[in-house]
């Protein structure tokens, strides 16, 4: 049996794009995501595939330069792989031992790569090797013949680039630059003062080489980029300076016959140099968020770029921006949580700087940004940028609350805006601002959820620092004659004790408020605004607050910072049970009655999810994951998801999100990672491809006439059968045939995937199995699923068994060993 | 890729009167012509007919005037006494009169003498008036009794004394020949049917009516007494729909304007007020010199006009509607060649290109996108912007601190450039809504200048106007403060009597109000 586990979605969330990108004759784009190499088709603008086997960051890839349909990508757990980007198949994997920083292919050398790996025994230290890639037969080999080119380089992938014709390499670190060069074994260095006049900082933060000429250009930190000649000289070496940057360069691209210079950095904006001279430069500006990598398209065409944000932007040779890739936008911060859209089921948090994005978790695109703050961003360090901190929808998603503030500490310049959902243009416009809702910053902000009434009786509460909660209600034009407009407007100001109101939460059918302040949490008729009762559980201040649900509603669930989990009845006014829990996220299903509970204890977050009404709870996932769980969110499922476990039935209409410290974005699942990940398109770019072999004509036939036998019988245990079956075959079948052994050797396993196999599994047992084998087999994942699976194990949750797996499991790696034999046999020849 | 976004200035609602539609609409009208009649203007009634003259009734005469004649075109004044209730028939050719004297004079709008005269009320008439079969006349007198006359016999036909008080206001139905209603002192308002012997209906107002309307489907029906303006539904039997208490003295006159959609009503309280038929709320008000006892309006809302107690004839025009601009535009050469097309609606097949749309951005937002903060501040410290619209100069001094280049901006003035600032900082700094970002500006300006102080008397002035605008605010804060804790104090007071029992914050009314000042 297959048990949930956390996730990671290989969403931009994972973010560190390691690199480089290429275009092939310019129909893909190809760049690493994470642990995966992910190819992009730029005219169609979608994903065709993922290339996954890196067990961990790919740190980067490039193209064979004598074979353009294969790509060599590297990753820090030591490996270089060779892939057929085209089907998606690793042909060859070196491994090289230590971690690999970056990756360079020339086409000059043919049976070697650059790489850069850290110097043994020294800390911090890295130096440019040399691999030889032996011609071994098999698939897995081995890449030990390193021979060291440049010591003490820097670790960053654009610290080192390859001159005109592979002639000479040159590496930058700090304030020093080495060129090596090949023929001549001939190393110079060249080195610029350390000292910071005019504030100017003198360090390399990057270098390319001129394609035609023999010219390196270098970005340095305090914004200038070097165009450095004559270098074959010791002495007698120049270097021009260009300036428009006015902080780090972070990248530079030399354009395919030199003519241009592109150069980015924090700004976001792609500067275009023309003939090295610094008067002539055009500008494309406001990119969106600082750039942090340039590629250039093999034939010159498209450029692409990189940035801190998640996104890749594709512009045209003309400076034109042309489209852009992007999934979930990484922001600095995530302050506005995890909120569902009730009306298209995204996820919403925060976005570019002062935007707001909704991103749809079932087709991973950013569906739209809206812009809240509507000002013109400064990239600049230093300033005082005002974000989005809350957001907050309607139970019908019509109106939208948002919160912004400045970052000030002591004066934030708070603004509360109303978005209304117009059904004409399709999205919200602004209804209402309010300047200074609060004297000091709002902690927390909720509307009355009440879907029945309709918008009338829809009221908003926000609770601020300055000790008080503010009810905001809707104050309609009531003249039919002019237009329907409605505005916002206070109603009711309410405090306790002078203390600081921490949280607001309104149950379920809309009667009751909870308002936290410090440690005592308040409860107020919605009526009258009149004081009801009072829970306090010291010491410690409430961290979180919620109502039950449904059959549930008349308790009140209070996590406080000491560690302290409360349920209090709200009929007896009592505290019901309580547990020592340091509760993090609290966060209710709204479909159901129970509520999750993420703590954080020793390093290692756990989930709890319980109803209110028991005090043990329903599931129990100990080490979740190591990283800290910030936020959480129920997305409902369109439909409910049939779960035949009990432990899982909480899970049957919505889906629990979470988001870690890293802003990764995780799921709990019951089904495997591959067969979320958009399986339809990518099966079907592998299949696609694929010619049809007589023996696949040979075996549709049998096929058909098998599921025909099948209908005919109309036995559902034959029909579990078949599909048992077919991964096997299909396996069999995706196999390019001039690498599959002799039809002898082949025909066992054949004849036995066609057998029955012996009764005794359950349907659902054997839905697994075949869960597990339409996964495409590469060893890494299926390692990392083992693992997953022994983790479950020793869990004391755990207690069912793999025992009744073993057999297909077996057949499994049978047919596994056969593919890595089949490269023996082909090289044979 | 994002476009510049400009600066957002934030615009505040103006405080007082809203501008609506109907504002616009009944601003429309010219100057008033002022006629000064002999007594109090007691009745204004159009002519139905072009060229839409109109009857004033004042003393002992009728006055008829022309539509812009500031002189009577004509006078009918064979009264012996004071003159009630000139009224017009449908056709515009004849007109009826009420009369102290107690009789009834019917008049061709051609002739000077009366062509009938209806003998048979005992005390004077104060009510006249055509039924809608153009031959038959009702009235009113202050004898509590309502008549009906034929005209071509002049003969009564029938007498109704149900009223128990003078019978003041009357209007006949549009719709059925036989209606009519009359409004008394007695506070009530009777419907009478001349085919019935008795009243058909009878509506308690509660006040000495004076005045009565029916709208021209007849459904509903508008009686004015005391301060109420009331509106009642006829069809079901005589239901009060909306009772409107919007004057403060006894509402004299009511009028409908010409679409039905607006109710006027004028009163003794100096005031015309104008309702909407379907809100029933005030969308427009007029102000006169004295109290006002008749008011009509001109077909098409052309013409206002009001008859006031002192005999002061109010006449107010309608302005000539601008003419479009487009004709001109047609003369230019190149509209052709211009719009040539422009009316082409594209086919289905058609590929559309559209032009990119330009932007207009203002001189500040172009400076501040290419990053030249000086020159922006230069741009709207131009007076036309800095006196009248201030809070885009704030707004782009906001952005500037936002960006951190305020500083640079402010500094290098000379001495007329310092002067001008500090006059717009002495004077603004005080407005609630700009004194976060203005007390910054100060800051700022006081800190590089402060070398410079003693150089320049006009500077040096500014600077010691800016601190008694600072000092005097302090000052009123601290009041506003102190009034503040005194009405807490009262609050807190009433409280503590209502509920003791829970600890409750509701004394924050008043701050709540200064902070929803506060959020625009």
């Amino acid at each position: 049996r297959r048990c949930p586990r956390g996730l990671r979605l290989p969403r931009g969330a994972r973010a560190s794009w390691a690199g480089v990108t290429a275009f092939p004759p310019r129909r893909y784009l190809l760049y690493a995501s994470g642990d995966f190499v992910k190819v992009h088709s730029v005219n169609t603008e979608e994903t065709l595939g993922l290339l996954c086997g890196h067990a961990d960051l790919v740190t980067g890839i490039q193209l064979n330069p004598h074979n353009h349909m294969q790509l060599y990508s590297s990753s820090l757990d030591g490996t270089i792989k060779l892939w057929d980007f085209m089907d998606g198949i690793p042909i060859k994997t070196f491994t090289v031992g230590s971690k690999l920083l970056a990756l360079y292919t020339l086409a000059s050398v043919e049976d070697s790569v650059f790489v850069v790996i850290p110097k043994m025994g020294e800390r911090d230290t890295f130096q440019l090797v040399s691999v030889k890639l032996t011609k071994g037969a098999g698939q897995d080999l081995e890449g030990k013949e390193l021979s060291v080119v440049l010591d003490g380089v820097g670790a960053s992938p654009k610290q080192i680039a390859f001159g005109r014709e592979d002639s000479y390499v040159v590496s930058v670190k700090d304030v020093n630059l080495q060129v090596y060069f090949f023929k001549q074994k001939l190393l110079n260095r060249f080195s610029l003062s350390t000292a910071k006049t005019k504030g100017g900082d003198n360090r390399f933060s990057c270098v390319v080489c001129h394609p035609k000429e023999d010219c390196i250009a270098t970005g340095h930190a305090d914004g200038k980029i070097r165009l450095w000649r004559n270098f074959h000289h010791k002495k007698a070496y120049t270097y021009s300076a260009l300036h428009w940057h006015h902080d780090i360069v972070m990248d530079l691209a030399y354009s395919l016959e030199g003519t241009r210079l592109l150069s980015g950095g924090v700004e976001s904006v792609l500067v275009q140099w023309h003939n090295e001279s610094s008067c002539q430069k055009d500008f494309l500006p406001r990119l969106g968020s600082p750039i942090e990598c340039i590629s250039m398209s093999s034939d010159g065409v498209l450029c692409c770029t990189l940035h801190t944000d998640n996104r890749i932007t594709i512009i045209n040779s003309n400076l034109r921006f042309s489209r852009s890739i992007q999934g979930l936008i990484k922001s600095r911060d995530v302050k506005t949580g995890l909120v569902v859209d009730p009306r298209t089921k995204a996820l919403v948090l925060n976005g570019e700087p002062g935007h707001l994005q909704f991103y749809s978790l079932q087709s991973d695109q950013q569906l739209f940004s809206l812009d809240i703050v509507q000002r013109q961003y400064i990239h600049q360090a230093g300033l005082k940028q005002s974000d989005l901190v809350k957001v907050a929808f309607s139970a019908r998603g019509t109106w939208l609350a948002t919160v912004e503030e400045s970052e000030e500490v002591a004066d934030p310049e708070l603004q509360l805006k109303l978005w209304f959902y117009s059904e004409e243009t399709q999205s919200f416009a602004l209804n209402t601002r309010i300047n200074t809702p609060h004297d000091n910053h709002i902690t927390d902000m909720c509307f009355r959820d009440m879907d029945e009434l309709g918008d009338d009786s829809l009221i908003l509460v926000t609770t601020g620092r300055d000790c008080v909660f503010k009810v905001w209600v809707m104050v309609g034009d009531s003249d039919p004659e002019a237009h329907q407009s409605v505005s916002w407007s206070c109603d009711f100001v309410g405090s306790y004790h002078n203390y600081q109101a921490t949280n607001c939460c309104f149950s379920e059918d809309g009667s009751l408020l909870a308002v936290s302040f410090e440690e005592t949490v308040t409860v107020w008729d919605s009526l009258t605004w009149d004081l009801k009762c009072t829970f306090c559980h010291p010491p410690g201040n409430i961290r979180n607050i919620c109502f039950g649900r449904l059959t549930c509603s008349k308790y009140l669930i209070g996590a406080t910072d000491y560690g302290f989990l409360c349920c209090w009845n709200l009929l007896t006014c009592a505290l019901e049970w309580s547990a020592h829990l340091n509760v993090v996220v609290l966060q209710p299903d709204p479909l159901s009655e129970h509520i999750a509970a993420v703590s954080w204890l020793s390093k290692e977050s756990s989930l709890f999810v319980f109803k209110p009404s028991e005090p043990w709870p329903v599931y129990i996932q100990r080490n979740l994951c190591k990283e800290k769980i910030l936020l959480a969110a129920f997305v409902p499922r369109d439909e409910p998801e049939m779960i035949s476990s009990e432990k899982y039935l909480w899970l049957r209409k919505s889906q629990l999100f979470f988001l870690t410290d890293t802003q990764e974005l995780m799921t709990l699942s019951t089904k495997s990672l591959e067969e979320r990940l958009t399986p339809s398109s990518k099966q079907l770019a592998v299949e696609e491809s694929l010619p049809v072999t007589p023996f696949s004509v040979l075996l549709g036939k049998h096929r058909r006439q098998q599921a025909q036998e099948d209908t005919d019988l109309g036995k559902p245990v034959v029909h579990n059968r078949q599909e048992q079956a077919s991964p096997a075959v299909k396996e069999l079948l995706h196999t390019p045939a001039h690498v599959l052994p002799s039809a002898s050797f082949l025909c066992t396993i054949f004849i036995n995937s066609l057998l029955i196999s012996k009764e005794n599994k359950s349907a659902e047992e054997v839905a697994d199995e075949v869960e597990m084998e339409s996964e495409k087999a590469e060893d890494e994942s299926d390692e990392e699923d083992v693992t997953a699976m022994e983790q479950e194990d020793t869990s004391p949750m755990e207690l069912l068994g793999e025992m009744t797996c073993k057999l297909s499991k077996s057949q499994e790696k049978e047919l596994r060993k056969i593919r890595k034999m089949d490269y023996s046999w082909l090289s044979a020849f | 890729m994002a476009a510049y976004k400009p600066v957002v200035v934030q615009a505040c609602p103006k405080l007082g009167e809203r501008i609506t539609q109907d504002t616009l609409y009944w601003r429309g009208y010219k100057t008033p012509v002022q006629i000064k009649e002999f007594g109090a203007v007691n009745k204004i009634d159009f002519s139905p007919v072009p060229p839409y003259n109109y009857a004033v009734t004042a003393s002992s005469r009728i006055h008829i005037y022309g539509r812009y004649s500031q002189e009577p075109i004509k006078t009918f004044s064979r009264f012996r006494d004071a003159a009630y209730c000139a009224t017009y028939r449908d056709d515009g050719r004849l007109l009826v009169a009420g009369s102290e004297d107690r009789s009834i004079s019917l008049f061709d709008v051609g002739g000077k003498a009366p062509l009938r005269q209806f003998e048979g009320h005992t005390k004077p008439v104060h009510l006249v008036g055509f039924l809608s079969d153009k031959y038959r006349i009702f009235s009113g007198g202050d004898d509590y009794s309502s008549k009906l006359w034929d005209i071509p016999s002049a003969t009564e036909i029938i007498s109704y004394s149900e009223h128990t008080d003078y019978v003041r206001c009357g209007c006949a139905s549009k719709v059925n020949a036989d209606v009519f209603i009359t409004g008394s002192y007695d506070h009530t308002v009777k419907l009478f049917d001349a085919r019935t012997k008795s009243s058909v209906m009878t509506i308690e107002h509660g006040h000495p009516v004076e005045s009565v309307l029916l709208f021209p489907s007849g459904g509903l029906l508008v009686s004015a007494g005391g301060r109420y303006v009331k509106v009642w539904d006829v069809l079901k039997g005589g239901q009060l729909l909306v009772s409107l208490k919007n004057h403060h003295k006894t509402v004299t006159c009511l009028c409908l304007n010409s679409s039905g959609q607006r109710l006027l009503s004028g009163s003794l309280d100096r005031h015309v007020k104008i309702y909407s038929t379907t809100s029933y709320k005030v969308v427009h008000s007029f102000n006169y010199a004295t109290s006002i006892l008749s008011l009509a309006l001109s077909p098409e809302d052309e013409t206002i006009v009001v008859g006031m107690t002192n005999g002061v004839l109010n006449v107010k025009h309608r302005k000539p509607e601008e003419k479009n601009e487009s004709s001109q535009k047609k003369r230019q050469p190149a509209y052709r060649t211009y719009v040539k097309g422009k009316s082409y609606m594209p086919k289905q097949e058609d590929f559309c290109v559209s032009k990119p749309v330009k932007r207009v951005l203002r001189k500040y937002d172009k400076l501040l996108r290419s990053f030249q903060s000086s020159k922006a501040l230069d741009a709207v410290l131009e007076p036309p912007i800095m006196l009248h619209t201030p809070e885009v100069t704030v707004a782009v001094m906001q952005e500037l601190h936002r960006r951190g280049t305020l500083r640079s901006a402010l500094a290098g003035r000379d001495e007329k450039q310092v002067n001008l600032l500090l006059t717009f900082v002495a004077r603004r700094v005080i407005e609630p809504r700009f004194t976060p970002v203005l007390v910054i500006v100060a800051d700022m300006i006081t800190d590089i200048y402060q070398p410079v102080v003693g150089q320049s008397a006009i500077v040096d002035k500014q600077f010691l106007k800016l601190q008694q605008a600072i000092g005097k605010e302090i000052d009123y804060q601290e009041e506003l403060l102190e009034v503040l804790g005194m009405m807490d104090t009262l609050f807190a007071t009433f409280t503590k009597k209502r509920d003791t029992c829970l600890e409750e914050n509701k004394s924050n009314g008043v701050t709540e109000i200064i902070e929803t000042n506060r959020n625009y």
